[in-house]
């Protein structure tokens, strides 16, 4: 299972990566192994205003749907354009291919998120 | 692979003969809006009658429905339709009514469906039941819209929450967002049952109640039902009961004496009348006496010796369905109840629920089993050890089962068991077919460890062989057109 050691981590296996006043939000590599084929991914919109934990995706694999939701409050600067057309980017690697980019309200939120070491703890247990 | 009948079409091999027209033609343009008019030539396929006869046919021969055979589609209740459902509902005197005769020449019906209301409360331990929902989920979107209105009554506006377990069908949270409310999950606890710690820290006054099945998804009696009521109800909210598994507690326990304030019923799986390709379904609502008057109208009511629809209900919802609900399929389900009586439903449920038990108790072993005790009418099997084993996951073992002439059990769902197979054989089945059955999935889990290729690329003996389910749900093809 690969948590890269750079990423902050949700109970909901979604990771951030912060940049500054921006948050890159994607879903982890076990949560697209559990999904298994992800086949459509429902993105939200730019200018957006979210709350932390509010949904911001929804994404449909071979056996489920899923929500995805947003850990730091704030608007969505960026969206993920590719995975419209190309869902399978997030099997192939979710680090790489984010969800969407928020531009964070309040850098406070990211105190609730769980370490790599505290998230593959999780994952353990999950499993 | 089949073509289509479009594929078939042979320029002038149909020949029809209309009759002369006899009343005055209406000119299209003159009454129909330009832009509603197709302006280029229908595609139709020009076909002869003996090949339309022979499509229909074939593709016939390529369906599988429970008169073919064992139909294990765990929380659908696929049991055998009793053939003189059919022959009830093709009696002149209901075949040929329609929907806008007068009161007074329709009474057979009305009281059918009062006395099916009737029967319906019996059996449930409910006060009222409205017929007119089409199938269960938009029984459930009625059910959910009484549990609002009543809130609504009563000024209470802070219930904008419910409540939903983590095993619940999907229509449940679907149906409470359309409503308008937020979905709150509650938590399984380690014996597949409502977590009632997590109930209790979530139940508050800004939850409008909870959405439970009993049996739940994982085929488990909710054991604490009455200490789940109370908490919901000392809350201030309602209950509400989704009847996907009636089949395992029919003529043995009833929701209302539960503490279920709203339940809806599936007359196409309890009650056994066509489901699927063979439906439409039928979702009555019941309540109890305190919400009936937000059942949609009409209602069949009786005055001294006559029936008639009683419109005058101030607080009704209003209608959900045109006219009376699928009356076709809710005159079958009563003859389906009287044919059984109250001793019959109690045997199908016990049968159903031994023929469960009985398919998981030879299964153990073989298959992973995550809730190893007595269950109802469905339990939940995982490709577990066949996944650790040999990489064959339940989406393999479920299309090698077609190869074996069944139709596969319902998979990855409920969605807390990982490589979950859930599992309803229904009272339908003798024990020689569940033999059988067990025999099948025992040779694949044999063919799992021996030859794992021959499960990867089953079925093989259908007309097309593995789909490409990622492709398609990627790539959606969805219209056919004529090659130009």
């Amino acid at each position: 299972m690969n948590i890269p050691q750079d990423l902050l981590y949700t109970n909901d296996h979604e990771w951030v990566r912060v940049d500054g006043e921006q948050a890159y939000v994607g879903i982890t590599d076990f949560a697209q192994d559990n999904m298994g084929d992800i086949v459509y991914v429902e993105m939200p919109e730019i200018d957006d205003e979210i709350a932390a934990g509010d949904q911001i995706a929804v994404i449909e694999s071979v056996k489920a749907v899923s929500s995805i939701f947003c850990p730091v409050g704030g608007t969505i600067i960026e969206i993920n354009d590719a995975l419209e057309s190309a869902p399978e980017l997030l099997n192939e690697d979710p680090y790489e291919n984010y969800v969407a980019i928020v531009k964070m309200d309040n850098q406070d939120d990211l105190d609730q998120l769980l370490s790599p070491a505290a998230y593959e703890k999780l994952c353990a247990e999950t499993n | 692979m089949t073509k289509l009948i479009f594929e078939k079409s042979v320029p002038g091999s149909n020949a029809f003969f209309l009759p002369p027209v006899d009343i005055p033609s209406v000119d299209l343009s003159a009454t129909i809006p330009q832009d509603f008019l197709r302006q280029d030539e229908l595609t139709l396929p020009d076909v002869s009658e003996v090949e339309v006869v022979r499509h229909f046919t074939e593709l016939s021969h390529r369906s599988f429905g429970v008169d073919d055979g064992l139909y294990p589609l765990g929380s659908c209740t696929m049991k055998y339709n009793p053939k003189i459902n059919e022959w009830a509902a093709r009696l002149p005197g209901f075949a040929s009514l329609h929907p806008y005769q007068p009161e007074s020449t329709v009474q057979g019906a009305l009281e059918l469906m009062y006395n099916t209301d009737k029967m319906l409360c019996e059996i449930t331990g409910m006060d009222r039941y409205t017929l007119q929902p089409a199938a269960g989920a938009h029984g459930e979107m009625t059910g959910v819209m009484i549990i609002k209105a009543y809130h609504q009554d009563r000024q209470d506006s802070k219930r904008t929450k419910m409540l939903v377990p983590d095993s619940a069908h999907g229509t449940n949270p679907a149906t409470a967002n359309v409503v308008g409310f937020e979905v709150v999950e509650i938590k399984s606890d380690e014996e597949g049952l409502v977590d009632l710690g997590d109930l209790r820290s979530k139940m508050n006054d800004e939850v409008a109640g909870l959405m439970l099945t009993n049996p739940n998804t994982l085929g488990l009696f909710e054991t604490n039902i009455m200490e789940i009521a109370a908490i919901v109800h000392e809350g201030g909210g309602l209950l509400y009961y989704d009847g996907a598994n009636l089949n395992g507690m029919i003529g043995v326990a009833r929701p209302g004496d539960m503490g279920f304030d709203v339940v809806h019923l599936n007359l196409h799986k309890t009650f056994g009348t066509p489901h699927g390709g063979g439906g439409p379904g039928s979702g009555p609502v019941g309540v109890k006496s305190f919400l009936a008057p937000f059942l949609p109208v009409p209602l069949v009511e009786k005055k001294e010796e006559a029936y008639y629809f009683d419109y005058d209900r101030p607080q009704s919802l209003g209608r959900v369905k045109d006219f009376y609900g699928n009356f076709g399929v809710i005159l079958k389900a009563y003859a389906y109840i009287l044919a059984l009586g109250g001793e019959g439903l109690r045997s199908a449920c016990e049968h159903a629920v031994l023929n469960a038990n009985y398919i998981r108790h030879h299964l153990r072993g073989v298959y992973h089993i995550p809730f190893d005790r007595i269950c109802k009418h469905e339990f939940i099997a995982s490709s577990q050890y066949q996944m650790e084993e040999s990489h064959i996951s339940t989406l393999d073992v479920a299309k090698r089962l077609i190869d074996y002439g069944y139709h596969p059990p319902t998979i990855y769902f409920p969605l807390i068991v990982k490589e979950a197979m859930m599992i309803e054989p229904t009272e339908t089945e003798s024990q020689a077919r569940l033999d059988d059955f067990i025999k099948a999935l025992k040779d694949i889990a044999r063919e799992a460890q021996e030859n794992s290729e021959l499960i990867k690329t089953a079925p093989r003996t259908t007309p097309v062989n593995r789909l490409d389910e990622v492709g398609a749900a990627r790539k959606p093809k969805v219209k056919w057109e004529a090659a130009q």
